[in-house]
């Protein structure tokens, strides 16, 4: 079970990947997210899938599930989702001012 | 007693919540701001009391013990870096009081500084991968909405490239903590070096500690130092100089942490890869440093140059290094602050950003050109300032390990640093006056004030470093030591 997981973290990588490299900026910060995800997917497929019960005092059984990946992949969501809010209104911003949301055209500092 | 050692963090982020709530009182918000830094510094200093008195603090959140629940470790080197810390930020919002205008005022300034600061800190105290991820986090997100802060387009256009490169980073940190749970079952940072010593370093573990070197490289501009020119040239100058400050140094922590904590088993493999990327960074650095002509891109290159000078210690790793290093990354923390807001000052009197462009400045402006002559001669490292005992220290631990090459390129460095700072001065404050009398802008006292603060700090840090000493030393010895860090923080067994 684990290793499919894996292997769909593998794939989410691949299409994050491919977005990440486009020019729409709306792409990119799909692929940002999507990305994220696959971080979270491998936390749990490392961390083992389920293996027992879940790790309540009083739950008598012989072994449980280890915790502490879903903490880490819960915190790992919420910071996404916040990250992913101000890429978004970045991109409304950027899209009002420069008409734009082509990153060749939106290239930065004019050097020398 | 062990609880303070949270305060670090807890003050500035229960600071910025309640200045969201007073919005429209500035005034307040500016106390407020400058109470809570004064306040975290004044901590720090009693806590490095504390330390040298007791030995490492650490603290487990909830009487969680140490491997299952989350640590706060204070130790000599957290503690020196979160004062150097509260006292460059109350300078930065010192600065930002005159210059920042009340339209990003009004816009949460404070509030963000304050959480920035809170990352920072917490960074520094953490005793657990995760949560430094999470540190890191909160002050990255801080940081994006400082660097858009006040919308003009090409800030927009450098948000994008900052925040796409910062996502990806954070993305390779998820993964290398997530293999390496897989691969250890832990993510507490003295457990895993527990573990890590015990069990021997295997090659996974070593391709694993590749991973944080990637991430804590991108983080702190070392040699993947891209996106640094671009997205530290375009905020205002008060925010540029914090980030010049302390985001580099953040990443420059992380490293030092890891590979003399956890993966140090295999220094022919992960210290030269340092030691080479410390290189090249400052073969890189030095040629854009003298090579352009803004005054804002030569300032970024010299960041480059810094962070590259500082993991030459820790790539050779001998305790005289090591502590050197410490002096320098404290010495950097004040004076690429001071480096910024002066250079801040000068864009903001003349409206100019090339050295072609400005010239003799310093007969309209003395004061403001002998503080930028005092930053040349300290981060090139002349005597009576804090530059040279830093620089003393590891290029005696380059000869102690017989890295000749490196000790060559340290203080190669340190002559292009001179120059492409001297170009700066001799441009822009020596030669004609361009700027009749009636053009002049009027420089306040207030833009000065941070600047001569600083300006003292490192005139201190340099005659008093015989003060510092004693708890350098003691950081250093940790760094050397990892069992005094690992004792410190799991309970005996």
């Amino acid at each position: 079970m684990e290793s499919i997981v894996i292997v769909l973290a593998g794939v989410l990588v691949m299409i994050a990947t491919y977005l990440f490299l486009s020019r729409n900026l709306i792409r990119i910060i799909l692929g940002s997210s999507l990305l994220s995800h696959a971080a979270h997917l491998l936390l749990m497929a490392m961390g083992g899938l389920k293996k027992g019960r879940s790790p309540l005092i009083g739950e008598a059984a012989e072994s449980y599930v280890d915790a502490l990946p879903q903490a880490l992949i819960l915190t790992a969501i919420v910071i996404n989702f916040a990250v992913t809010a101000i890429f978004l209104v970045l991109a409304y911003r950027t899209y009002q001012k420069s008409k734009t949301d082509n990153l060749d055209v939106l290239r930065g500092l004019k050097d020398e | 007693m062990n609880n303070l050692i949270v305060l670090p963090m807890v003050i500035p982020v229960f600071t910025g919540i309640i200045l969201v709530f007073l919005r429209p009182y500035i005034k307040m918000q500016r106390w407020l701001s400058v109470l809570s830094m004064m306040l975290t510094g004044g901590l720090s200093v009693y806590l490095l009391q504390q330390i040298q008195a007791h030995g490492i603090l650490s603290l487990a959140f909830g009487d969680w013990p140490a491997p299952y629940g989350i640590v706060f470790v204070a130790d000599p080197f957290a503690m020196l870096l979160v004062l150097t810390t509260s006292f460059v930020t109350l300078v930065c919002l010192l600065y930002a009081f005159s210059t920042i205008g009340e339209a990003y005022e009004k816009m949460f300034f404070y509030p963000f500084i304050l959480f920035l600061t809170a990352g920072v800190n917490g960074s520094f105290l953490t005793g657990d991968l995760f949560n430094l991820f999470v540190c890191f986090e909160v002050m990255l997100i801080a940081s994006y909405i400082l660097v858009m802060l006040g919308g003009r387009k090409v800030r927009l256009q450098e948000s994008i490239k900052y925040i796409a490169i910062n996502v990806l980073s954070s993305w390779i940190f998820l993964v290398g903590i997530a293999y390496l749970y897989g691969a250890m079952g832990t993510v507490n940072m003295a457990d895993l070096a527990d573990k890590v010593s015990q069990a021997g370093q295997s090659p996974i573990l070593t391709t694993i500690s590749i991973l944080f070197l990637i991430v804590f490289a991108l983080k702190s501009g070392l040699l993947l130092f891209f996106w640094l020119p671009g997205s530290y040239s375009v905020p205002p100058a008060a925010v540029a100089a914090l980030f010049a400050a302390l985001l580099t140094k953040v990443g420059v922590y992380a490293m030092f942490r890891t590979f003399s904590l956890i993966f140090f088993h295999e220094p022919s493999i992960t210290h030269t890869l340092i030691g080479v990327m410390a290189a090249v960074s400052i073969m890189i650095g030095s040629i854009g440093a003298v090579a352009y002509q803004d005054i804002r891109q030569i300032a970024a290159f010299n960041i480059v140059i810094a962070i590259g000078f500082m993991m030459i210690g820790l790539a050779v790793s001998t305790p005289a290094a090591l502590e050197g290093s410490i002096y320098y990354l404290i010495h950097d923390i004040i004076v690429k602050a001071m480096l910024y807001l002066i250079i801040g000052t000068m864009i903001m009197l003349t409206g100019k950003t090339r050295i072609k462009q400005m010239s003799g400045l310093i007969r309209n402006y003395p004061i403001l050109g002998w503080l930028f002559f005092i930053v040349t001669l300290s981060l090139a490292g002349i005597p009576p300032f804090s530059g040279f005992i830093g620089k003393i220290l590891i290029g005696q631990g380059t000869v102690e390990s017989g890295a000749y090459l490196l000790l060559a390129l340290a203080f190669l460095s340190s002559i292009f640093v001179l120059y492409s700072l001297l170009r700066i001065f001799m441009n822009c404050f020596w030669g004609e006056t361009i700027m009749t009398i009636e053009d002049e802008k009027p420089l306040k006292k207030s833009f000065l004030l941070p600047s001569l603060m600083l300006a003292v700090a490192t005139l201190v840090l340099g005659l008093g470093a015989e003060t510092l000493a004693a708890y350098v030393t003691d950081a250093s010895a940790i760094l050397m030591n990892p069992d005094v860090y690992i004792d410190a923080v799991l309970p005996e067994d």
